[in-house]
């Protein structure tokens, strides 16, 4: 078939986030034809990197927004300190390694960086922030792609992947509501996770999951990822766990991205709906436990917790979109939440007759904890006493799940029979290899960057 | 905010409670921080009061990078679209401050048909006066003599500017500033210099006449407006300079300083407007005041027949046409000159307060 057939190109991009763009320029620029199918509509285009703000990222001294260095033995213990040993050690090693010339390549493709934000200085060595966030920066790469001569298609979800004798023979999908069927010379599968899809999240989590809310694009319902899966391509990661935060309760089902956050547990005490406390909400500085939470939250009846603070710690913490629920007193803050009031009450009294006086530092582990009750609050530990009091309720919030394809150092992927000769994975859809367990602030982005041009320039290479 | 206590509230507080809403989310975000100076004011407050809404709006220069970079622009249901937001709310804002209240309105709601009739019916006013008088002066001043000039256009130029100033004056209070020191009031100069709020954070520009691609195109736009109006106004005041102090009248010849600043100052002024007329056309109209788009237009084609009115002037100032072109002129800057407070001219003030506000705000940290 020529080069120019529309339905046949040299290499297919199945998705429309950061992988699948770095994929699509690099193969583009590679000498290969290239088309994208994004099932989103182009106002949501992007995927889940719309959401995103940042990518960690190696350097082996100050690098553009990024200060001091940040050595490759480091980063990989951050990553085993999180995944708790669940990744694979070499496909992590070359994700760490090439961050840094990602951050080069990003810059040269039109991805402009901005200072940590406020707010988050403590990423200002490992993170480099994207200026005006993850669109901004899937806006620069639908830029160049355009520039470069991709084809774009949006509104293009893809159905089906016809796989005979270890290789994609055609690939069925519905272009604003037409079916299309392409033969694509080779395919970069960069389609996300299956978050989005509830009813596959509640087969494998169990029915609370129908209460979760989704925190990012309602676009990834993982109808590749099964596809493939269905066709014995080999899988990594737990099929059954999803990456869930607590979030503000009100929060969009769908699409709440950053703003849904909530920062104040480390200052509050946490009751479910019966008004009783069931974790120590001052384990840890929030960086390194506000990702429990989701999971915290998820146990309880309902799937939901609420936060209450007094007005001594409303200002001790980033501002949330939903203003919290006020009220001068514990009861009438109990009858807003819809919770027992003399038990919250209760919840309350003991609660503050087990504080301690000590000093109180927002900003570290101050060791201020309760003494006496179970669960404690091992930091953090004030009484909860100067109205007015403030709650917010808490839901867990899911961010992507793990459950993906197993991929080569050359992002190829296998099925049973050996790997596939023209397909390779890039991005959410293979995290899972590197991503077993956890989460690492910027690392979605650094394997959707590194794998996306691995898979582009692979994918280029073969035709 | 409820709908239902939206809908009982009037006009001014509707607007400023959505930007309320809306700056919220942002502070929640503050992934638009590095853009321009609005977002660090924004993110240093924890709640909005109205004036700090007033004073984030001034700050604003509509550059959009914030638009196109939202993850929560419609159709998502939080409907971000701050850059109109804001607009909305520094429009209010100079209809609120400028006295008289309510010309500005006026000119918002009527801006084409104000701009042309004002200008004609000036331009037909001089013609009548030139009519019914003879005056034994030279060149521009035979069909309309100096004092005459002079006594028309000093309250012309001084009315709209006490009508600023007290503006500015309601502006200063509300926002709660206090009295500039001159490194303070030197930061805003050298920002509106540069225009370093339109330059994107990276320098590259803002986003304007091609959606979410960069480009410099506004800012140089603007600064060929503004430096060529300044050129404009300089050449006025050296001249008014030479006439009183060393007795050295009009007409000047072609390498003498008023002409020399005249006539760059009109080329700069009328390719700048032109230019600006083309990328607002191109501009996505639903990222700014739905109601002052026209208005702006207006404005800005008013300036730039100012310049080009000028031009023509200084070209065929030798010929017959001279006296109806000399009225057409003095017409369209008499109008300039009178319609300021009511018009986008008033954003070259209440900018420059904002960003002195904002470098007092970024001392007190």
């Amino acid at each position: 078939m020529s080069k120019s057939d529309p339905l046949s190109p040299d290499v297919l991009i199945i998705g429309g986030g950061n992988a699948a763009l770095t994929a699509a320029i690099t193969a583009r620029e590679n000498g290969a034809s290239v088309s994208i199918l994004e099932a989103a509509p182009k106002p949501y285009r992007g995927g889940n990197s719309r959401h995103t703000r940042n990518f960690r990222c190696m350097h082996a001294g100050p690098l553009g927004m990024l200060t001091d260095t940040y050595g490759e033995d480091e980063y990989y213990e951050d990553l085993l300190k999180v995944t708790k040993g669940k990744t694979d050690p070499e496909l992590a090693k070359l994700a760490i390694r090439s961050s840094e010339e990602c951050y080069c390549w990003m810059e040269a493709h039109g991805v402009r960086f901005q200072p940590s934000l406020s707010g988050t200085l403590s990423l200002s060595r490992t993170n480099a922030f994207f200026l005006g966030g993850g669109k901004a920066l899937v806006n620069a790469y639908y830029a160049q792609a355009e520039d470069l001569g991709v084809k774009i298609h949006y509104d293009a979800p893809v159905r089906h992947l016809q796989i005979e004798e270890g290789k994609v023979v055609h690939v069925d999908a519905e272009l604003s509501g037409e079916k299309q069927q392409y033969t694509p010379k080779n395919v970069v599968v960069s389609s996300g996770g299956f978050q989005a899809d509830l009813d596959w999240l509640t087969d494998a989590w169990g029915p609370a999951a129908r209460n979760f809310l989704i925190r990012g694009t309602p676009y990834n319902r993982g109808v590749v990822l099964r596809d493939l899966l269905d066709q014995d391509i080999e899988s990594v990661g737990d099929p059954t766990q999803c990456h869930a935060v607590a979030i503000d309760g009100r929060a969009p089902k769908f699409d709440g991205g950053i703003v849904t956050r909530l920062d104040c547990v480390p200052f509050s005490i946490v009751v479910n709906k019966h008004g009783e406390r069931f974790y120590d909400e001052g384990e840890d500085v929030w960086p390194k436990r506000y990702a429990i939470w989701g999971r915290l939250v998820a146990a309880q009846p309902d799937q939901v917790g609420h936060a209450i603070i007094d007005s001594k710690s409303l200002e001790l913490f980033m501002p949330s979109v939903f203003r919290p629920i006020k009220a001068d007193t514990v009861e009438a803050l109990a009858k807003e939440l819809e919770l027992p009031e003399s038990k919250l009450r209760q919840t309350i009294d003991t609660y503050n007759s087990a504080c301690k006086p000590g000093d109180f530092h927002p900003t570290e582990l101050d060791g201020l904890a309760t003494t006496g009750i179970e669960p404690s609050k091992t930091n953090w530990a004030r009484p909860i006493d100067t109205s007015p009091f403030y709650a917010y309720s808490l839901r867990p919030g899911v961010t992507f799940t793990y459950l993906g394809l197993k991929v080569d150092q050359n992002a190829r992927v296998s099925s049973s029979n050996g790997p596939m000769q023209n397909l390779w994975a890039a991005g959410e859809i293979m995290a899972g290899s590197i991503l077993g367990q956890g989460y690492l602030a910027g690392f979605g982005m650094t394997i959707g960057t590194v794998f996306g041009r691995i898979a582009g320039r692979e994918a280029a290479a073969h035709v | 905010m409820s709908d239902q206590a939206l809908a009982g509230l009037n006009s001014d507080d509707r607007t400023i409670a959505e930007a309320r809403r809306q700056m919220e989310i942002c502070n929640a975000c503050r992934y638009c921080e590095g853009y321009c100076s609005a977002f660090p004011a924004l993110t240093r407050l924890r709640a909005f009061e109205d004036s700090d809404i007033t004073q984030i709006a001034n700050l604003c220069h509509n550059c959009r990078g914030c638009y196109y970079a939202c993850q929560y622009t419609a159709p998502h249901e939080f409907d971000i679209n701050l850059p109109q937001a804001l607009a909305d709310v520094r429009l209010e804002s100079w209809e609120r401050f400028v006295w008289p209240s309510g010309l500005a309105q006026l000119f918002h709601r009527h801006a084409w048909a104000t701009t042309i009739a004002t200008v004609l019916g000036f331009a037909v006013l001089f013609l009548v006066i030139r009519l019914l008088s003879t005056v034994g002066g030279e060149g521009f001043y035979a069909v309309l003599s100096h004092t005459a000039m002079v006594s028309i256009f000093l309250p012309a130029f001084l009315l709209p500017l006490i009508s600023i100033v007290l503006g500015l004056q309601q502006y200063w209070a509300e926002v709660g500033g206090t009295r500039p020191t001159i490194k303070q009031v030197m930061g805003a100069f050298i920002q509106a210099a540069n225009m370093k709020n339109l330059d994107g954070g990276h320098g590259e520009g803002c986003n304007f006449e091609h959606e979410d691609r960069y480009s410099d195109a506004r800012r140089y736009a603007h600064q060929a407006v503004m430096y060529g109006f300044l050129l404009c106004f300089a050449a006025t005041s050296v001249g008014t300079l030479l006439h009183y102090v060393f007795d050295m009248p009009a007409p000047y010849p072609l390498f003498s300083l008023p002409k020399l600043s005249g006539i760059s100052g009109g080329l700069s002024l009328t390719a700048g407007c032109g230019w600006m007329l083309m990328l607002k056309s191109k501009s996505d109209k639903s990222l700014s005041s739905r109601q002052a788009y026209n208005a702006e237009c207006a404005f800005i084609a008013l300036l730039g027949f100012v310049g080009l009115s000028g031009l023509v002037l200084y070209w065929l100032g030798g010929t017959q046409s001279m006296p109806t072109l000399l009225a057409i002129h003095l017409g369209a800057v008499l109008a300039f000159f009178l319609l300021t407070p009511f018009t986008k001219m008033a954003h070259g003030f209440f900018r420059l307060a904002a960003l002195v506000r904002e470098e007092q705000q970024r001392d007190v940290g």
